[in-house]
């Protein structure tokens, strides 16, 4: 009761808040800016009542993301989440979309590529296959225990994320990665000004800066949305499922599996298990495969950016 | 054996204190101050470009820098070794060398720290390991080590030079101005009482007790940088005790070269005299044969068993592309110098000059050899990343902060030589007056 009491207040507080700083503004919130003639262009847009209404186009404003989180939100993650993903190595053919959107998203320069696709080869008479690579987000991060600043962090639903405004450039997380998952910026990024003015956020890794390390971050802002990362929604062979290790469920967009059967049914393995890192990131073994491991030596030019 | 020769007080102020740079000494000085200035321009240009001025990649990513740091804090731990434990060992002949020693031990671990600093990407976020410091990070440990290190070398330093300052103070008529100030503010207030001497006798034993482990934790903490990360060449258990043993042998050949030299330029043949160097050439070869004994327990028990991630390591190191260099740095660090020094022959000052050096380049080249091949050699394949990341050799840059570093380094022995004496005067009149069998 005394929750509900304090949260309508919080809202009245809220709203009255709203409505003087409007007051000051000379303006309501409720009527068309001043400047914006109508161009007589209408668009259909469906209510939240589910009535179809009309809207004059040059009223339309883009709806803000979301709020950006802030640092101790940032670091701290969503409560009740264990994020997971399990990659299927029987699906890869080396398109690389998966590295061009992640690419495209973070604006990162080409050269360094948080998600590679590597051509692998265990043993003398075994087969090749594609082996795409994330950051781990491993359970015992060995770059989170040599970090002296506590710039890379793992937050408690399991994504290790990256604090741009505080790493120091030293490059020991570098050097503790047994995945060769981390990237410095050795020079300026050469962002355009428009994203390298943006205030750093952990959960988008935008902007890299110069001397500091960057990484694949799970992209913590889309599943604060509950989306999908951007390497899984950009595959179009479905290798990549994302998910939630709680319900017990990940999804590549199309497909929706039960992650513990999935991992279990298909042998699902981790990388180096044997250093006790615990990653996030499964991999199911490259059997009955859907294409032949030579059809993605056809895409070792660099894929084309999707927008 | 020669007999060592007994002076009055009065020869031996006289030939010990402090003198003018004569021309050699201005050419000397002038050269490293001008290699510091071009290490200072390159390091100015990489403040401004970033660390992108480096051949270093995301693969090589310790580069020269981090060798360079690994050899100073090396270097800087003879400074225990020397007035520490031959202090408390009670061994008799240490006093022309505990100051050598010390100056080295104080400008090396100065640059130790320097250099740590060249090699952040954001140099200006130092504050943040005072701000979010992580305890649990090894780094933590090395900059808390470090500093400890610093301050114990520069205090025992400090105090084994007051009695001697007091004499500097006191022969102003024959040093002229340029210091006096500098030495009047350094220890005017220190007379020689008995009260004064105690104190500073025990100060000093407590600081040489407590300087052994922090010693030893310096160059233990270094190898953990290493040691605590999974790579093959890094991942082993012996790495404390190697860099320890590693830094014992090119501190102790650091100070060799340092005897000869000053030995020559400031003409201390009665002071320090032939039997000095052979009994550091016994430590000396000491050290070499135990540092052998830890690269062979570092590199032929994994090259027994030849593990496929350790395999392409080591054969880079055996007989790839480092070979040169790593039988360089066994041959010249450590073989060589050991033949030399195990004949009495080879214990005479020129041919021990010449293994000091051999030493000391071994030395860094082992360094370099430590840090660099472990970072071409990751778990999973190079690929997907720019060519020029899958080999190093430092830009010029690096070259220029890194010779900028040895030079300053060198300045810094340079100037302590120059405003203090190299050989405690106070501690040679009380041996010459105890009649010390030295």
């Amino acid at each position: 009761m005394d929750q509900k009491k304090s949260r309508r207040e919080f809202l009245a507080a809220g709203l009255l808040t709203t409505a003087a700083v409007a007051c000051n503004s000379k303006k309501s919130p409720f009527t068309p800016e001043d400047d914006i003639k109508p161009s007589g262009e209408k668009i259909k847009l469906l209510s939240v009542d589910g009535e179809v209404i009309e809207v004059d186009k040059a009223f339309l404003k883009p709806v803000p993301h979301m709020p950006p989180v802030s640092n101790s939100e940032a670091r701290q993650g969503i409560p009740g989440k264990k994020f997971v993903m399990v990659i299927d190595l029987a699906r890869c053919k080396n398109v690389k979309a998966c590295q061009a959107s992640c690419n495209h998203a973070h604006h990162i320069a080409d050269a360094q590529n948080w998600i590679k696709v590597y051509p692998m080869k265990d043993a003398e008479h075994t087969a090749n296959y594609w082996q795409p690579t994330t950051c781990m987000h491993c359970d015992e991060p060995p770059c989170v225990k040599v970090c002296p600043v506590d710039a890379t962090f793992k937050r408690q639903d399991g994504i290790v994320l990256i604090d741009s405004d505080r790493c120091i450039g030293c490059r020991f997380c570098m050097a503790a990665c047994p995945y060769s998952t981390r990237v410095f910026n050795w020079g300026d990024p050469n962002l355009p000004p428009d994203i390298a003015d943006l205030h750093y956020n952990a959960e988008t890794s935008v902007p890299q800066k110069k001397g500091t390390v960057g990484k694949c971050d799970f992209c913590a802002d889309m599943t604060r949305m509950g989306m999908l990362p951007h390497c899984v929604s950009a595959c179009p062979n479905g290798v990549f499922s994302f998910g939630d290790m709680v319900e017990d469920t990940v999804t590549n967009g199309a497909e929706t599996f039960r992650f513990s059967d999935l991992i279990k049914d298909k042998s699902g393995y981790r990388l180096m298990e044997d250093l006790g890192t615990k990653p996030s990131v499964y991999y199911l073994p490259p059997v009955n495969r859907n294409f032949k491991f030579e059809d993605g030596l056809k895409k070792e030019e660099p894929a084309v950016k999707k927008s | 054996m020669e007999k060592q020769q007994k002076f009055s007080p009065e020869k031996i102020t006289n030939d010990l204190l402090p003198t003018k740079f004569g021309r050699r000494g201005t050419i000397w000085t002038m050269t490293l101050l001008a290699i510091c200035a071009v290490g200072a321009f390159a390091y100015i240009q990489q403040l401004r470009k970033g660390l992108v001025v480096t051949n270093m990649g995301d693969y090589v990513s310790w580069g020269i820098y981090i060798s360079n740091f690994v050899f100073f804090v090396a270097i800087s731990l003879v400074g225990s070794l020397i007035t520490a434990i031959f202090r408390l060992a009670n061994v008799p002949w240490r006093t022309p060398l505990t100051r050598i020693s010390e100056m080295i031990a104080v400008s090396a671990i100065t640059f130790a720290a320097l250099i740590i600093i060249v090699d952040m990407g954001r140099p200006e976020r130092l504050f943040n390991l005072f701000l979010h410091g992580r305890i649990q990070s090894p780094i933590m440990w090395d900059v808390i080590v470090i500093t400890t290190y610093f301050f114990l070398s520069l205090f025992l330093l400090y105090i084994t030079l007051l009695p001697d300052i007091k004499i500097l103070i006191e022969a102003k008529d024959k040093l002229g101005k340029p210091f006096s100030k500098l030495y009047r503010w350094l220890a005017s207030f220190w007379k020689g009482t008995d009260q004064q001497e105690k104190m500073r006798d025990r100060s000093i034993t407590i600081l040489c007790i407590v300087i052994i482990p922090v010693a030893f934790c310096i160059h233990t903490v270094t190898s953990w940088l290493f040691a605590t990360t999974y790579r093959p060449g890094w991942d082993s258990t012996n790495f404390g005790a190697y860099f320890v043993s590693g830094a014992f042998l090119v501190g102790a050949g650091a100070v060799v070269v340092a005897m000869y030299v000053f030995r020559k330029v400031y003409k201390l043949e009665h002071y320090i005299t032939e039997r000095h160097f052979e009994k550091m050439g016994k430590i000396l070869v000491m050290l070499a044969l135990l540092y052998l004994y830890f690269n062979v327990n570092e590199y032929l028990v994994p090259a027994f068993k030849m593990k496929k991630s350790e395999e392409e390591h080591l054969t880079g190191l055996f007989s790839g592309e480092f070979a040169p260099m790593f039988w360089f740095a066994i041959f010249i660090g450590m073989i060589i110098p050991i033949l030399i020094l195990v004949f009495p022959k080879g214990r005479k000052p020129n041919a021990m000059f010449v293994a000091g050096i051999m030493v000391v380049i071994g030395a860094w080249f082992k360094r370099y050899l430590i840090v660099t091949p472990t970072m071409l050699h990751p778990f999973l394949p190079k690929y997907d990343a720019p060519a020029k990341y899958s080999h190093y050799f430092p830009s010029w840059y690096e070259w220029a902060i890194a010779m900028g570093s040895l030079a300053g380094v060198l300045l810094i022995i340079t100037f302590l030589a120059r405003i203090f004496p190299v050989i405690s005067i106070y501690k040679t009149i009380t041996d010459h007056e105890e009649e010390q069998p030295f």
